[in-house]
């Protein structure tokens, strides 16, 4: 057995709580009408290509990413667009969005391989392969959704050594990640091989904490068949999955601030990318379908789904046996980083690893205290800030200062917050002061 | 709109809260605590008792009729500084004196200055150096030790403490080991039991060492401190000795008499008015244990680790604003 690694400089131990890590993944039925919103990556929303009244097929294409960092977004489901509309996404704000009325029996775009049969021979060189990821719409599905294609093209002067391919889940309840690695191993190790084919790199290293040993046997097993990729075990610690903490982690390099994992010669990619990868390159299969998990405590059946962009979260969690009585909070993602959302008609959308039920008991907060200056929000930080000291300037609106204190390092793990034993809101204050920092840093251009 | 709660991450906390730190420190006192009444029996439970009722009386007095605000008593601190004020004093001072050191503590030292998280200075040592400075004579006078059971307890003699008899035989010219020498010195093993005079929670350095250990698994303090504090005293204190044996005793002296121990794990760990990031818990420390040696070796008091703690103390906004912690991805841009 490889020594266990991690990242040394703070970071927490919440509780687990994966309730739904032996449940296998289950194709989720079509909603009647999906939505499907064009601001889905990182980056400028997509720019539809269809209007009311338009018949499409499952794997069309329905609007275009134009500029640099946008991607393309294809029709989840077979049907007739009812509107093109704003509805309530994810982050609490109307967005526009393509309304589409789904038509039961599915009929797919050409050219898409809709089998189950593994393509296991690379054929697509180089620019084939990145042009394939764009056209077919693939962003980061570990929650960043920052379009690969654009990560894949590497910067003049830059090289990279290593692909790390992120299997942490260090997100507590979260299990798509996992079961993924476990149910679909094959096709994200051809993935991740064409992804270093694209990249040009030798080694491929996939970071997976040792609470799923499971998924490193299993792909220990499997990875004997692929030349150049490895697994790392790593001891289980918040925020290992962010991308910074984990190449830290598994080759020791720190990415500087500011820069990206490039500077160090890493691309660091999602498991569940590989996969769309994969499904992209191999079978010409766009990204319209994800998995995803609908666990909390209250929840009969904590359950993963592969599921089709555009379908209202409430048809995932009536197959995940209904919302329990005593909901008080949904979270889209994880109980550290994912956002309260207020509506169940919000569709899921690329990025969308799981949905969170919190009994009402779990979900208010505890009323804050004063500063006690335990220091053990600065102990945790796995960026080396001091958070108290930043959202005290953040209250102060001392913008500048906040910015000299590195208030831009601040990854938004929520360690802190998590940590402070007198319940102060943290995070909300180094948001706001991010927020703030980040005009007066773009004003100056 | 909507009957979901909404709220920005992290929608989870962690097991800590003010209340839990409070009383693992109060629990981590316990032992010292047992110690004390060991040793000085009704006299300490007195003592304890005055002290900690007195603490939290004033912080709700302050709190609700002067600061007309939320009473928050309940939240341990005051307990916490009630104990460590009552372990600063000798167990035979009168009670007054004691109540008059609580107002001091808790008024001055914590609410002037906005209560608990705001203090600069730690406020059992701002009420003891007030009594130390008004109430020298009560203050100094201290009972032997006269362990539970061993006899009755109401006779109890006063004498100096092992720091006090050090420092008046070197002013009256005799040597070190004459000093050492002398019965009415406390022997090594006494020093480690803390079966000698002293205020109620210097006592026994086994006591507040298991406190401490206990404190730092719980992660309510942090090691560098008491750690570095020790240390600094040890060596300083070590290279003097070596210079001159017969002036300078030998440093484990320093370390198992007075005050040493308890401001190390106790005082100066407090968590208000010590440095927030691991570098400046070293300078602090080490600040402290050299100021305490100078004050112990050439002051005019015999014992100087309260003073040391609060010279520090004042130094702790400066501390830091200059050592930051290590920012990540600092060490790359470097190259
Ligand atoms: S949220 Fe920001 S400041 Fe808080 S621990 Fe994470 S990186 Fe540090
Ligand atoms: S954890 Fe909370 S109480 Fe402690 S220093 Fe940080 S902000 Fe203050």
């Amino acid at each position: 057995m490889i020594a266990l690694k991690t990242f040394k400089k703070g970071g927490v131990h919440p509780e687990e709580n994966k309730l739904s890590a032996d449940a296998s993944i289950q194709k989720l039925s079509f909603p009647k009408q999906a939505i499907v919103p064009l601001g889905q990556n990182l980056g400028a929303p997509s720019k539809p290509l269809v209007k009311r009244g338009d018949e499409v097929k499952t794997g069309q294409l329905i609007a275009k990413g134009e500029s640099f960092i946008s991607a393309n977004l294809h029709a989840p489901f077979t049907g007739k667009v009812l509107k093109i509309d704003d509805a309530i996404d994810s982050s609490g704000y109307r967005r526009p969005a393509i309304f589409i009325d789904v038509q039961e029996d599915e009929q797919w775009e050409e050219g898409i391989d809709t089998s189950e049969t593994i393509v296991r021979e690379i054929k697509a060189d180089k620019q084939t392969i990145i042009d394939q990821i764009k056209n077919c719409g693939v962003v980061g599905l570990g929650g960043a959704t920052f379009p690969t294609h654009v990560k894949l093209t590497i910067p003049e002067g830059k090289k990279a050594d290593y692909l790390i391919i992120n299997g942490v889940e260090c997100e507590p309840y979260l299990t798509s990640d996992h079961r993924l690695m476990l149910e679909k191993g094959e096709e994200m190790l051809i993935g991740i091989k064409i992804l270093m084919k694209a990249l040009e790199v030798e080694k491929a290293i996939i970071g997976i904490e040792n609470n799923k040993p499971d998924a490193i046997n299993h792909l220990n097993e499997l990875t004997k068949q692929y030349v150049g990729i490895s697994i790392q075990p790593l001891k289980v610690k918040y925020p290992q999955g962010g991308e910074k903490q984990l190449i830290k982690a598994i080759v020791n390099r720190e990415v500087p601030s500011g820069k990206l994992p490039i500077e160090v010669g890493c691309v660091v990619s999602n498991v569940g990318t590989a996969v769309a990868v994969y499904d992209a390159v191999q079978k010409n299969k766009p990204l319209i379908e994800r998995v995803v998990t609908v666990t909390g405590k209250a929840v009969k059946k904590p359950s993963n789904f592969l599921v089709r962009v555009g379908t209202p979260i409430q048809l995932l969690i009536d197959a995940a046996e209904g919302l329990p009585e005593n909901t008080g909070k949904i979270i889209n993602g994880g109980p550290m980083m994912g956002k309260a959302i207020t509506s169940l008609d919000v569709p899921v959308v690329k990025g969308s690893s799981g949905i969170l039920l919190m009994k009402r008991d779990e979900s208010q907060r505890n009323s804050p205290q004063t500063c006690i200056r335990c220091s053990k929000c600065t102990m945790v930080c796995p960026m080396g800030l001091e958070p108290y000291l930043l959202a005290k300037l953040a209250k102060l609106s001392l913008y500048e200062r906040a910015e000299n204190e590195k208030i831009m390092d601040c990854i938004e793990c929520g360690s802190c917050q998590f940590t402070c034993p007198s319940y102060l809101p943290l995070l909300d204050f180094l948001r706001l002061g991010k927020n703030k920092v980040g005009q007066l840093i773009r004003s100056r251009k | 709109m909507s009957q979901f709660i909404i709220s920005g991450s992290p929608h989870v906390h962690g097991e800590e809260n003010v209340k839990k730190i409070m009383y693992t420190v109060v629990l981590a006192l316990i032992p010292a605590i047992l110690v004390s009444i060991y040793f000085f029996g009704i006299d300490a439970v007195r003592v304890l008792l005055i002290a900690v009722i007195s603490c939290l009386f004033f912080e709700w007095v302050i709190q609700k009729y002067l600061i007309k605000g939320p009473v928050t008593i309940t939240d341990g601190s005051a307990v916490v500084t009630g104990l460590l004020l009552a372990f600063n004093v000798p167990s035979n001072l009168p009670w007054w004196i004691l109540v008059i050191g609580a107002l001091v503590t808790i008024g001055i030292g914590k609410m002037s200055f906005g209560g608990l998280g705001k203090n600069p200075f730690n406020p059992a040592l701002v009420g003891r150096v007030f009594m130390l400075i008004s109430f020298p004579v009560q203050m100094t006078s201290w009972p032997v030790a006269k362990p539970l059971f061993a006899e009755s307890i109401t006779d109890a003699i006063t004498g100096p403490t092992a720091l006090g008899l050090l420092k008046e035989g070197l002013d009256a010219g005799k040597t070190v080991d004459q000093i050492l020498a002398d019965p009415s010195m406390p022997d090594y093993l006494d020093r480690l039991t803390g079966n000698m005079g002293g205020s109620l929670g210097e006592m026994s350095a086994i006591a507040l060492i298991l406190g401490g250990l206990y404190m730092v698994w719980r992660k309510v303090i942090d090691w560098q401190v008491p750690f570095s504090i020790i240390l600094t005293v040890f060596i300083f204190a070590g290279i003097f000795h070596l210079i001159d044996p017969t002036y300078y005793v030998v440093p484990s002296f320093h370390l198992f008499t007075g005050g040493l121990m308890l401001g190390a794990i106790y005082m100066a760990t407090d968590m208000v008015s010590s440095p927030m990031n691991i570098s400046g818990k070293w300078i602090y420390g080490i600040g402290i244990g050299l100021i305490t040696i100078i004050i112990r070796m050439w002051g005019a008091y015999p014992e100087g680790v309260s003073f040391a703690i609060l010279i520090m103390n004042a130094f702790v906004p400066l501390i830091n604003n200059s050592f930051k912690p290590k920012r990540f991805g600092m060490v790359a841009n470097k190259k």
